[in-house]
């Protein structure tokens, strides 16, 4: 569904992204890991030209994104930005509405879709009059998925969607959007910084070091084969946290 | 206090007009531009730039460059149209500038979302960035609506009528009832003007209807209403009104107002007088037709249009060539000497000349260097002033230039000792000043004298006759006397001037030639 091939990327006179490909099938969920400035949200944005890379190139079901206009490639593109982004001038109904508002549907279609999602996302369907700064973070993060999945894209880029949650709320989100992408077949791309996010959620993980990608596997493989000392390290606080739990956990039931 | 409120609806409402135009105009400029700032840094200091040193002229000065500029390229020159586009340029800044602090100030996660969404870079502008810079862009407007009406008092003297009409002239005739009328007018105007903009905009952050449409219907009637009177204004310039100039200071006002009448009287066609107009400005309109008659003085154009620094011998002679000079070069006819002049004079307190014992400007020669002048802004920069302060070689402790409705009240207080004033002044008798002797004769004569516009002359000779008819009939001490009815006595200059015509006999000319 995705091929990235030799994405490279520099700002200035620093190399952000450097000879990453990658591909990613249809239905299936891509991972990126790695610590800041790795570069993995930047060669996400690369997949909907958010970025435009300086060589290499992407291609989304077999056709060269950057042949396409790129305000048209992204309405077919669900993209969920850490912190929500929603529009605070718009309500809720708006926010989700907006892509389908752009591709001109109908309002009545547009309507029963926001409605759709609403039920799907488990939002209240009560808030669609509200406006974002009237919701909670939690909420908010919901609407911004919702927004994403508005005009039935073939694909979902995430940008460390739930990371500016509490842990709780997190929790109920990753679970139900699990649920829900199991229940889409979703081709997705997650950034995250969270190791126990991407062990959660993805089928592969593309873990990135200083702008290359330095192994993709599925969490399994990387678990037990890390490629490097970087990968290990990344492993290490799931590990320990696990660890933790596992002895906690031991004394009880030993007790 | 009646007669000024009865010019009331109509300088209000073309001080509506005044106000309302620049700023959409402005606004329309405005917006736009920021738009285009905020995509490149190289416009938004160039634009910002320029509205900055745009804004750094003083409104005052920017109105009256209006003048030159229009006429430079062929434009109508005096009126609505100078003030117009002097007040868009001036309500620019404010709303240019907040229009591009707003866009620039959008959080970048939210232009990020928006092209995430994928909007084109004009869905962007339209969905997000403009609204969401709105409020700050409302808040530039309501800025500029206050400072235009303040500053568009000042388009009185460019020849648009305004509230400025009761402040300049009421300034001048010391009509502090004309001024006030003329202050709480505008601020009346900017307060509902700021508050109809606040509605606007609570209306619609707030999303209410309701408030949304009746301040946007309130808007609505002003413009309309604004427009209609301008569209009649523009109307009744076609058809047949004579139009009467003045300068700014109270014996124009008497003039503009005795020639306006004696037309009206002889030949029943409608008049009207533009009153507080600049003293080029004032020119300028008779030669392109926007004013049909006016008094100017020999020596000023002698002078100012005719260029001349040579002494001119003769108050006959000066007004001959210049006759000559006008009809030649600007079409302008001189149909009569009023029969008085004004000229420029030094004038002391009595008991102080008496003191140092001046009574000619060559006795001040001696003891100026313990002396202070003071003039109105013109003089000290004016040929005269050079001439005069040359032949007697004076050389004053201190020279102070400032408004001439305000020098009379600094001799009279003894903040200066030497004034510049004017000969025909209704206070140099009130206040008991001695006017100066020229012993030396440098001064050149300024016999008042009425020009009419070639329109005038061809459209109405009958009108033209009436005025010859004024020839001689002012002499300097009934021209004081009027002046010190308006001055001291508070009389309108209109109903001096009725009472004027009413004693003129007909047919009884006499020409006062000398002081």
């Amino acid at each position: 569904m995705i091929e990235a091939r030799e994405l490279t990327k520099s700002f200035g006179s620093i190399r952000a992204v450097e000879g990453v490909s990658f591909d990613v099938s249809a239905g299936e969920l891509l991972a990126l890991v790695g610590g800041s400035g790795s570069g993995k949200t930047t060669v996400l944005r690369m997949v909907n030209r958010l970025v435009e890379p300086d060589h290499g190139s992407v291609r989304i079901a077999g056709e060269y994104a950057q042949r396409r206009d790129e305000h048209v490639l992204r309405r077919t593109i669900g993209y969920v930005l850490q912190g929500a982004g929603l529009f605070p001038h718009m309500t809720v109904e708006e926010n989700i509405g907006i892509t389908p508002k752009l591709l001109r549907w109908n309002e009545e279609l547009i309507a029963r879709r926001v409605c759709e999602l609403m039920r799907l996302l488990e939002l209240d369907t009560a808030l669609a009059t509200r406006l974002p700064s009237q919701l909670s973070g939690g909420q908010q993060q919901r609407v911004g998925v919702a927004r994403a999945l508005a005009a039935r894209p073939s694909i979902l880029l995430l940008d460390e969607p739930f990371g500016a949650l509490d842990p709780l709320t997190r929790d109920r989100l990753q679970q139900s959007f699990k649920q829900l992408r199991t229940e889409l077949r979703m081709t997705a791309v997650l950034v995250t910084h969270d190791m126990m996010e991407a062990f959660l959620l993805a089928d592969r993980i593309g873990v990135l070091e200083a702008g290359r990608l330095v192994q993709i596997s599925t969490p399994r493989e990387i678990l037990m084969h890390p490629a490097s000392d970087y990968v290990e390290r990344l492993m290490d606080t799931p590990r320990r946290q696990a660890k933790v739990f596992d002895e906690l956990m031991g004394g009880v039931s030993g007790g | 206090m009646d007669e000024e409120l009865a010019l009331l609806p109509r300088l209000l409402t073309a001080h509506l007009g005044l106000t309302l135009f620049p700023l959409l105009a402005g606004t329309m400029l405005s917006v736009p531009l920021g738009v285009l700032s905020s995509r490149s840094r190289r416009v938004e200091h160039l634009v910002l730039n320029v509205g900055a040193v745009i804004q750094t002229v003083p409104s005052l000065a920017l109105l009256a460059l209006m003048v030159p500029v229009l006429g430079a390229i062929g434009a109508t020159s005096i009126g609505y149209l100078p003030a117009f586009v002097a007040l868009t340029l001036y309500s620019v800044l404010p709303v240019l500038r907040n229009t591009v602090t707003a866009l620039s100030g959008i959080d970048r996660t939210l232009i990020e979302a928006a092209r995430g969404v994928g909007m084109s870079p004009r869905e962007r502008l339209i969905h997000v960035e403009l609204p969401l810079a709105m409020p700050m862009i409302v808040a530039g407007i309501r800025t500029a609506a206050v400072w235009t009406v303040g500053a568009a008092t000042l388009a009185t003297p460019v020849g648009a009528d305004s509230l400025g009409n009761y402040i300049f002239s009421g300034l001048q005739t010391r009509n502090a009832t004309a001024v006030l009328v003329g202050c709480a007018g505008c601020a009346a105007l900017a307060l509902s003007l700021d508050g109809l903009g606040r509605m606007l905009l609570a209306g619609v952050t707030s999303r209410s209807r309701g408030i949304t449409f009746t301040a946007a219907a309130a808007f609505a009637t002003l413009y309309l209403y604004a427009g209609a009177s301008l569209a009649v204004r523009a109307g009744a310039g076609q058809r047949d009104t004579i139009t009467i100039g003045a300068k700014t200071f109270t014996e124009q006002y008497v003039l503009s107002e005795v020639l306006a009448r004696r037309i009206e009287r002889a030949s029943g066609l409608d008049c009207e007088v533009k009153q507080s107009l600049g003293s080029s400005v004032v020119f300028d309109a008779l030669r392109d037709g926007t004013i049909d008659a006016y008094v100017d003085y020999s020596g000023t154009l002698w002078t100012t249009v005719m260029k001349r620094t040579d002494a001119p011998v003769d108050r006959a002679g000066i007004v001959r060539q210049m006759s000559a000079f006008l009809r030649q070069h600007d079409g302008i006819t001189v149909v009569a000497s009023l029969g008085f002049e004004n000229s420029y004079a030094l004038a002391m307190r009595r008991a102080r000349a008496e003191q140092l014992g001046v009574q000619s400007i060559s006795d001040l020669s001696p003891v100026a260097g313990e002396l202070s002048i003071g003039g109105d802004y013109e003089f000290f920069a004016r040929p005269e002033w050079k001439r005069i302060s040359e032949a007697y070689s004076l050389q004053f402790r201190a020279q102070t230039a400032m408004d001439s409705s305000l020098m009379y009240q600094a001799i009279e207080h003894g903040a200066v000792d030497v004034l510049s004033a004017f000969s025909t002044d209704g206070r140099i008798v009130a206040l008991d000043l001695v006017v100066l002797d020229d012993d030396r004769q440098v001064i050149p004569p300024y016999d008042a004298v009425i020009l009419v516009s070639q329109a005038l002359a061809r459209r109405h000779p009958h009108a033209v006759d009436a005025l010859r008819g004024l020839s001689g009939r002012i002499d300097a001490s009934r021209m004081r006397n009027m002046n010190r009815q308006v001055d001291i006595d508070g009389r309108s200059p209109r109903s001096v001037a009725d009472e004027f015509l009413d004693g003129l006999a007909p047919g009884r000319g006499r020409s006062d030639r000398l002081r």
